[in-house]
C-alpha cells in the first residue's frame, strides 16, 4: 500500500512520517515517533488508555488514523511535565494522592484530566468521574484519581487542598 | 486489530466527496468522526477499499437556527453539541441525551451526522430525531433531498441513503415554548449501548398532555417512533392508568435483540419503564 | 544536644520505614509516560506474530491452508501444530499436570483457540496474514454445560487421554473427568449431619469471570543463534518459573535464557501461566534468527489466555436450633475448560479450597471437588486472590446467610457465634489448616459499630414495610461478609510449582556510601514493591529506603524467587527482605562493635545505626558502618556488606476482615445502588498504609464488578459472548462506588515483620459482602439464593420470579 507524507506538531515539536493510510495514529506515535508512554488497552475505544490531546480534545488515538492528524498539534504523556522538567500540578496529584498503581492507564488518565481542568477548572466530585468515565483503571478504584485530579485542580487555582473526609 | 488496507480521500467540498462516492462505489465509504467504522474495520468486520474523510468539507459543521428550524451541519460534534447555545435554548433533550453517549473523548470525536446516518439500532440520536420530526438533508449524484427521519430507517444498517448519497445535515423544527421532554436510557456503564431508552417530547395545557412525541432506542432493528403510545397520553394528566397504557402500546411495538444487557423479555419491560418515566419527567419539566 | 541535632523522632521519620505513607518511586516515571512495558521493547529486525484462532467451540481441523498468506508482503511464516512437532513443541505442560495444545493438533477445543501463527515484518502484515490463512474445520457437538460433562453420552473431548484412567492428581472417573479431590473426614461429617437439628443445602456457583489486567499478555522473544542465547521479555509475574518451564520444555540450558519482567500493567493472575503466544514467540526466533514480538489483543485476552472461577458449589451447613455449626459438605464442580491449566501449586489441584470453613469454628467437616472438561478456555487462575480462595470464601459467606435467614438469625449474630475465639489460635480447622492468628470477633464489633450497624437494619425493617404497603419500589440490602484469606504459598513442605518449592529470596548489597541495592525474586505488577521493599530494608538496617533502589524481574539478577500472586510477596519475600537486612544489620554489628572498641554484645541498635548501651554518644551511624565495610572491617572479616536470603516460609499467613455493604434494587429494572461499602482489613504489620488503602481500592472494585456483572459466559454453541470491553463489565470511575476503609492489627506470630498480605482481601471478602447485599434486599420476599452475577437483567428476574412485579 502506497505510503501517505504526514507533518504534525507532537508535544511543540515538528515531525513528519510515512504511513499507511490504515496505520493508527496509536501506532503512528508509540511505532514512528517512539514515544511510548501512550499505551493500548483495548483496541474497541473503551478504556482510554491511548488518549492524547489533539487541537484541543481528548482524543482515543486507537480509534483514529494517522492521516487523520495531519496538521493537527498534538500533547501525548511526555509533552506534559513543567518546562524545568518537574513534574505538572496533575502529575504531582497522581503521585501524591496515590492515583496510579501499575501505570498503565496512568498516560491516558493525565491525557484526559488535563483538558477536563482546561475546561472545568473547578470539577466537583461527580464532574470528575464523568469527566474520566472513557478511561478504565483496574487498579485504583478511581477513588484516588478522582483525589489527584482534586489535588491538581486546587494547586492550579492556588488553593490549599484539602483531602476529602473520609 | 488491524484494519485492512484502503486509499485515504480527503475531500474538501460536498460536490468532491458526492463524486468520489458515486465514482469508488461499494468500496467506498464516507468517514465522520470514525467511532462505529474504525472498530469494525479493526475486526475486519469491514473493509472499505476507500474511506472518505469529510473532515475538511467546509459548513458541514455547525448549529445554526433558521427562523423555525435548527440546523444541525452533520460533522457537527457530539461535543459542539453539547457546547451549543442554540441547542441548549432550542432543543434542550438533545443536550440530554448527547451526555447519555458514549464517553467524553467519544464526544469530541463522534459526530451527530455519523450518529443518524448510519443506521445502527443502538445509536441515541435517531430516535430523538423521530421525535423531534427532524429532516436529513441528503446530497449525492442526482441532487440534493430531504428525507424525513421517520422515513430513513429501514433496518439495521439499512436505511433510506443511496449510492453516493452523504447526509449533510440536519433540520430539526423547534419545539413549542415551553415543552416538556426527557430522555432516560438505561444502560449497564458508560461507554454501553442504551438497554432500552425512551424520548418524550410534550407540551401540556392545563394540566393536561396536549401534543406528545415518543420516541425508542435499541428497542428493534430500526430506532422507533411510538405513534400509539404518545396518542395514549395525549389528553391525559399522565396518570397511572394512562402512563401503564402508553407503556403497553410502546411495548407493543418493540422487538429488542436477547443480548448481554438481558432476554428480550426484560428489555421490553424496561423499555415501558422508560416510557412512563420519560413522559413523567417530561411532563414536570413543561410549563 | 544542639538545636540541630536530630531527634529520634526526626531520625526514624528521614528513613521513611515501615509505617510510613512513602510517595511511590515507581511514580516518577510512570507519571511521565516513561514506564518500560513489555510492547515497549523494540529491537532491531524485530518481527511480529499473530494468531490464526478458531471460530468453534468444538471442531476437527481438517486442514490449513497458508499459501495465500505468505503471499502478504512482509509475512514470513506461518507455523502450525505441524512445524511445532518437528521440536517436539506442538503440546506443553501445564503447571496442573495436564498438557496443553500450543497450536490446535487434529483438533479445536475452545472458541478462539490457537491454530496456527503468522510471522511478518510487522503487526499489520502479519494481521493481514491471518486473515489470509484458510483453515477447513468440521465442526463437532460442543459441550458447554459443566453439569453433562459427565453424562454418558457427552463428547469426547480429549482424545489424547483416550485409555487413561488416571491423571495427575488421581483416577478419572468419565472421558471429560479430570480429577476428584476429597479432604476431611467424610464419615464424622455424615454423623454430624444426621444428627443436626437444622441443616441448609445449596447450590452456590461462581460464574467465570476473567483478570483482564488492562495491559494485555505479551511478550518479545530474541534468540541469538551465535551464542545459543534465548531472552525472552514477558508480562510474567514469576520471571523464574518461566525460565524454568522454557529451558524443561524447550532443551536450552538455563544459563543461556534470560527472562526479563520489565514494567507489568497489572496481572491479577493472568500473567502467571505459560501461554501458547510464548512458546510460538520463541520458536519463531529460533526459526528465524530474528527477535519476535508478541501481543495479545483485549479479544484474545479475554476469550484465550486464561480465566478465572467456574466453580459450582453444593453446600450444606449442619447446625444447632440455637445457631452453633456442627458440620460442613461442600462438593464442587469445576469447569476447567479444555486443557487443566490451573496455576496453582502442584499438589493442589483445587487451590486452597479447603479454607472453605472460613472463619468459624467446624468441629468437622468434608470436601470433594471434582474437575471437568469443557469447550471452553483453559485457566482457572487465582484472579486477585491466592488459590480458589476467593471461590471458598464465597461459598461459606453466601451459606452463613442462607443458614442465618433459616435459622431467623442476624447474618453477623450467626458468624460472632461461631467465630474461632482468639485463645483458639494457633487453630488447627477441620479441613487441615494451621490458622496462625486472628482476633475475628474484634473486627467484626467494630465494623458493625462503625457503619451503625443495628439502625441499618431498622431503616431496612422501615423499608420492607414501605415496600409491603407500595410506598416504594425500592429494596434494601445489608451485605455481612467476614472473610479469612490463606496466603503466602506457601511451606516447602507442601507447596511447589513443578517441583520448585515456594519460597522467595532477596539478595542486598550495601555500598560505600551508605545506599544499596535490593533484589528480589517477587516481581511487582503495580503493587509498589520498588517502595515497600526499600521500607522494610529502611526499618531494618536504618538506611534511608531513598537510599535503596529495588529491582525485580530480571533472572540474571535477581535471585531466583517464585514471583508475585497468590498474595505470596509480603508474606514470602518480604520476610526474605526483612531476614536478608537482618544478616546485613548483624556483620554491621561486628563492624561497629570493632570500630566503637566494645563487644558486639555492648551495643544497641538505634534507628539508624549501633549505640553503646549506657554510652549515648558512642554511635555510629550505618552511613559510617557501610564505609568501614569497605575499608577497615575486623581482622579475618571478609570485606563488603552484602548479604542473601532464601525464606521458606513455616506457614501460611491468613489475613482477614469484616465488609459490610448497603445496597438498594429498584425492582422493576433490577438497577441497583451500593449507598455504602465499608472495608476493615487486619493484615497484620502495615508497611506502607497508603498503598494498603489503594489496594483495598481496586480489590474492592474487581470485587463490585465480578459481584455486578463480570462475566465470562457462553452460548450454547461455546461462542463467548462477552468478549471485549463493550461487553464484560469493567466498571468506569462513574458506577465505581466510594470505598471506606478500616483496620485492625493483628500481627502474624511467625512472620519476622508480622505482615500478612493484603492485595487480595478486598476481591475475596469483597463478593460475597455484595451478594449478600444483593440476596439480603431478596429475602423477605422468600428468596434464598440468588446466583451471580447480579446485574440489572438478573435482578430484575429474581424479583418477577418472587412475584413482586405488577403484572
Amino acid at each position: 500500500m502506497a505510503k501517505t507524507h504526514v507533518t504534525m506538531k507532537v508535544n511543540g515539536a515538528e515531525v513528519e512520517g510515512l504511513v499507511e493510510p490504515r496505520t493508527l495514529l496509536v501506532h503512528f506515535i508509540r511505532e514512528n515517533l517512539q514515544m511510548t508512554g501512550t499505551h493500548i488497552g483495548c483496541e474497541t475505544t473503551h478504556c482510554g488508555a491511548c488518549t492524547v490531546d489533539i487541537d484541543g480534545m481528548s482524543v482515543k488515538s486507537c480509534t483514529m488514523f494517522a492521516v487523520q492528524a495531519n496538521g493537527s498539534d498534538i500533547t501525548t504523556i511526555e509533552g506534559v511535565a513543567n518546562a524545568d522538567g518537574s513534574l505538572s500540578a496533575l502529575q504531582e496529584g497522581f503521585r501524591m494522592m496515590h492515583g496510579l498503581q501499575c501505570g498503565f492507564c496512568t498516560p491516558g488518565m493525565i491525557m484526559r484530566a488535563q483538558r477536563l481542568l482546561k475546561e472545568n477548572p473547578k470539577p466537583s466530585e461527580e464532574e470528575i468521574r464523568i469527566g474520566i468515565s472513557g478511561n478504565i483503571c483496574r487498579c485504583t478504584g478511581y477513588q484516588n484519581i478522582v483525589k489527584a485530579i482534586q489535588y491538581a485542580a486546587a494547586k492550579i487555582n492556588g488553593v490549599e487542598f484539602r483531602e476529602a473526609a473520609e | 486489530m488491524i484494519p485492512g488496507p484502503f486509499s485515504y480521500h480527503r475531500p474538501t467540498t460536498v460536490a468532491d466527496a458526492v463524486k468520489l462516492l458515486s465514482t469508488l462505489g461499494d468500496d467506498a465509504r464516507p468517514l465522520a468522526g470514525g467511532h462505529s467504522l474504525v472498530p469494525m474495520m479493526k475486526l475486519r468486520l469491514a473493509t472499505p477499499e476507500h474511506l472518505i474523510d469529510l473532515h475538511d468539507i467546509a459548513g458541514l459543521k455547525g448549529v445554526t437556527r433558521d427562523g423555525n428550524n435548527v440546523l444541525i451541519g452533520a460533522m457537527t460534534t457530539q461535543h459542539e453539541l453539547l457546547a451549543s447555545e442554540v441547542i441548549a435554548k432550542s432543543i434542550p433533550v438533545l443536550h440530554e441525551a448527547a451526555l447519555l453517549i458514549a464517553d467524553p473523548q467519544v464526544r469530541y470525536r463522534g459526530t451527530v451526522g455519523g450518529n443518524v446516518a448510519n443506521g445502527d439500532p443502538g445509536n441515541d440520536m435517531p430516535a430523538l430525531m423521530l421525535t423531534l420530526g427532524a429532516a436529513y438533508r441528503l446530497e449525492g449524484p442526482n441532487g440534493v433531498r430531504k428525507v424525513a427521519a421517520a422515513d430513513y430507517y429501514q433496518g439495521a444498517y439499512f436505511t433510506a441513503i443511496e449510492a453516493g448519497e452523504i447526509l449533510t445535515s440536519i433540520s430539526i423544527p423547534v419545539p413549542a415554548a415551553g415543552h416538556g421532554h426527557a430522555y432516560e436510557k438505561l444502560k449497564r456503564k458508560v461507554g454501553d449501548y442504551a438497554t432500552a431508552a425512551a424520548a418524550v417530547v410534550l407540551t401540556m395545557s392545563g394540566g393536561k398532555v396536549e401534543t406528545c412525541a415518543i420516541g425508542l432506542t435499541n428497542l428493534s432493528e430500526t430506532p422507533l417512533l411510538a405513534d400509539a403510545a404518545a396518542k395514549a397520553v395525549i389528553g391525559t394528566s399522565l396518570d397511572a392508568a394512562s402512563l401503564k397504557k402508553a407503556a403497553a402500546a410502546a411495548q407493543a411495538i418493540m422487538a429488542p435483540a436477547a443480548d448481554a444487557r438481558g432476554p428480550v423479555e426484560y428489555r421490553k419491560h424496561v423499555g415501558g419503564i422508560m416510557v412512563m418515566r420519560a413522559l413523567q419527567r417530561a411532563a414536570a419539566k413543561a410549563a | 544536644m544542639n538545636d540541630m541535632t536530630p531527634t529520634r523522632e526526626e531520625r526514624s521519620a528521614a528513613l521513611e520505614g515501615m509505617g510510613c505513607k512513602r510517595k511511590r518511586v515507581e511514580d516518577i516515571r510512570f507519571t511521565q509516560g516513561k514506564g518500560n512495558y513489555v510492547d515497549d521493547v523494540k529491537l532491531p529486525g524485530m518481527l511480529h506474530g499473530d494468531f490464526v484462532r478458531s471460530p468453534h467451540a468444538h471442531a476437527r481441523v481438517k486442514s490449513i491452508d497458508d499459501s495465500e498468506a505468505l503471499k502478504v508482503p512482509g509475512v514470513l511464516a506461518v507455523i502450525t501444530a505441524e512445524t511445532l512437532k518437528t521440536v517436539n513443541l506442538a503440546w506443553m505442560p501445564t503447571l496442573a499436570g495436564d498438557v496443553q495444545m500450543v497450536l490446535a493438533d487434529g483438533k479445536v477445543l475452545f472458541q478462539n483457540q490457537e491454530v496456527a501463527f503468522v510471522v511478518a515484518t510487522d503487526r499489520y502484515a502479519a494481521d493481514d496474514g491471518i486473515n489470509k490463512v484458510k483453515v477447513e474445520y468440521e465442526a463437532l457437538a460442543p459441550l458447554i454445560d459443566p453439569f453433562k460433562s459427565m453424562d454418558a453420552d457427552a463428547p469426547v473431548l480429549r482424545e489424547d487421554l483416550a485409555g487413561k484412567t488416571s491423571g495427575a492428581h488421581g483416577p478419572r472417573k468419565h472421558h471429560n473427568h479430570i480429577f476428584e479431590w476429597t479432604v476431611g473426614d467424610k464419615d464424622l461429617t455424615n454423623a454430624a449431619f444426621s444428627k443436626a437439628e437444622v441443616t441448609i443445602k445449596e447450590m452456590i456457583s461462581y460464574h467465570r469471570t476473567h483478570p483482564s489486567p488492562l495491559e494485555t499478555c505479551q511478550c518479545v522473544c530474541s534468540f541469538d543463534k551465535i551464542k545459543g542465547e534465548l531472552t525472552i521479555w514477558g508480562t510474567f509475574q514469576a520471571p523464574h518459573v518461566i525460565r524454568t518451564v522454557v529451558s524443561l520444555i524447550a532443551k536450552l540450558p538455563e544459563q543461556k535464557i534470560h527472562v526479563i519482567s520489565p514494567d507489568i500493567g497489572g496481572g491479577f493472575g493472568n500473567k502467571v501461566g505459560a501461554y501458547p503466544g510464548y512458546i510460538c514467540a520463541a520458536v519463531a526466533s529460533i526459526v528465524t534468527g530474528k527477535p519476535v514480538k508478541w501481543v495479545e489483543d483485549r479479544i484474545e485476552n479475554l476469550t484465550a489466555t486464561s480465566f478465572a472461577r467456574d466453580y459450582h458449589m453444593t453446600t450444606e451447613i449442619a447446625a444447632t436450633k440455637d445457631g452453633k455449626v456442627t458440620g460442613l459438605r461442600v462438593h464442587v464442580l469445576a469447569d476447567h475448560g479444555a486443557f487443566d491449566a490451573c496455576a496453582d501449586p502442584s499438589k493442589w489441584p483445587a487451590g486452597f479450597f479447603n479454607i472453605v470453613t472460613g472463619s468459624y469454628d467446624f468441629p468437622v467437616a468434608h470436601l470433594a471437588v471434582d474437575g471437568v472438561y469443557t469447550n471452553k478456555a483453559p485457566g482457572g487462575v487465582a484472579y486477585r486472590c491466592s488459590f480458589r480462595v476467593t471461590e471458598a470464601a464465597y461459598c461459606i459467606e453466601r451459606a452463613m446467610d442462607i443458614l442465618a435467614q433459616k435459622l431467623g438469625m442476624d447474618p453477623a449474630e450467626l458468624r460472632l457465634k461461631n467465630f474461632i475465639k482468639p485463645e483458639q489460635f494457633p487453630y488447627h480447622s477441620a479441613l487441615g489448616w494451621e490458622y496462625d492468628s486472628g482476633n475475628y470477633g474484634t473486627a467484626m464489633r467494630k465494623a458493625m459499630e462503625k457503619v451503625k450497624y443495628a439502625e441499618l437494619r431498622k431503616e431496612q425493617a422501615a423499608m420492607r414495610a414501605a415496600f409491603k404497603r407500595g410506598e416504594t419500589r425500592e429494596i434494601m440490602g445489608i451485605g455481612v461478609s467476614f472473610f479469612t484469606e490463606i496466603v503466602g504459598a506457601g511451606p516447602s513442605k507442601n507447596c511447589d510449582i513443578l517441583g520448585i518449592a515456594m519460597f522467595d529470596s532477596c539478595e542486598i548489597r550495601m555500598h560505600p556510601t551508605g545506599a544499596g541495592i535490593a533484589r528480589v525474586g517477587s516481581k511487582s505488577q503495580g503493587q509498589g514493591h520498588e517502595t515497600t521493599w526499600a521500607q522494610i530494608i529502611a526499618t531494618e538496617i536504618g538506611i534511608p529506603a531513598d537510599n535503596i533502589m529495588v529491582e525485580e524481574g530480571n533472572t540474571d539478577t535477581a535471585p531466583y524467587g517464585l514471583g508475585t500472586y497468590g498474595s505470596r510477596s509480603t508474606p514470602v519475600a518480604g520476610a526474605a527482605i526483612a531476614m536478608a537486612a537482618r544478616k546485613i544489620k548483624a556483620k554491621a554489628q561486628m563492624i561497629a562493635a570493632y570500630k566503637l572498641e566494645v563487644h558486639e554484645d555492648d551495643l544497641e541498635f538505634d534507628i539508624d545505626g549501633f549505640r553503646v548501651k549506657g554510652l549515648p554518644e558512642k554511635f555510629m551511624s550505618m552511613k559510617d558502618i557501610c564505609w568501614a565495610a569497605y575499608n577497615s572491617v575486623p581482622p579475618g572479616m571478609e570485606p563488603g556488606l552484602e548479604a542473601v536470603s532464601y525464606y521458606d516460609p513455616p506457614n501460611m499467613t491468613y489475613p482477614f476482615g469484616a465488609y459490610i455493604c448497603v445496597m438498594t434494587i429498584d425492582v422493576d429494572t433490577g438497577v441497583y445502588k451500593v449507598k455504602r461499602f465499608y472495608a476493615l482489613d487486619d493484615c497484620g504489620t502495615r508497611i506502607n498504609p497508603m498503598i494498603i488503602e489503594g489496594q483495598v481500592h481496586g480489590g474492592l472494585t474487581e470485587a463490585f464488578a465480578i459481584a455486578m456483572g463480570q462475566e465470562i459466559r457462553y452460548d450454547a454453541e461455546g461462542n463467548v459472548v462477552t468478549g471485549s470491553f463493550m461487553d464484560f463489565f469493567m466498571p468506569t470511575a462513574v458506577e465505581t462506588p466510594h470505598w471506606e476503609t478500616d483496620f485492625t492489627v493483628t500481627p502474624s506470630p511467625h512472620h519476622p515483620i508480622g505482615a500478612k498480605g493484603v492485595g487480595e482481601s478486598p476481591n475475596v471478602g469483597g463478593v460475597p459482602a455484595f451478594s449478600n447485599a444483593v440476596n439480603d434486599a431478596f429475602s423477605f420476599l422468600g428468596s434464598t439464593h440468588i446466583q451471580m452475577p447480579h446485574d440489572y437483567w438478573r435482578n430484575w428476574a429474581a424479583a418477577k420470579n418472587l412475584g413482586v412485579l405488577a403484572a
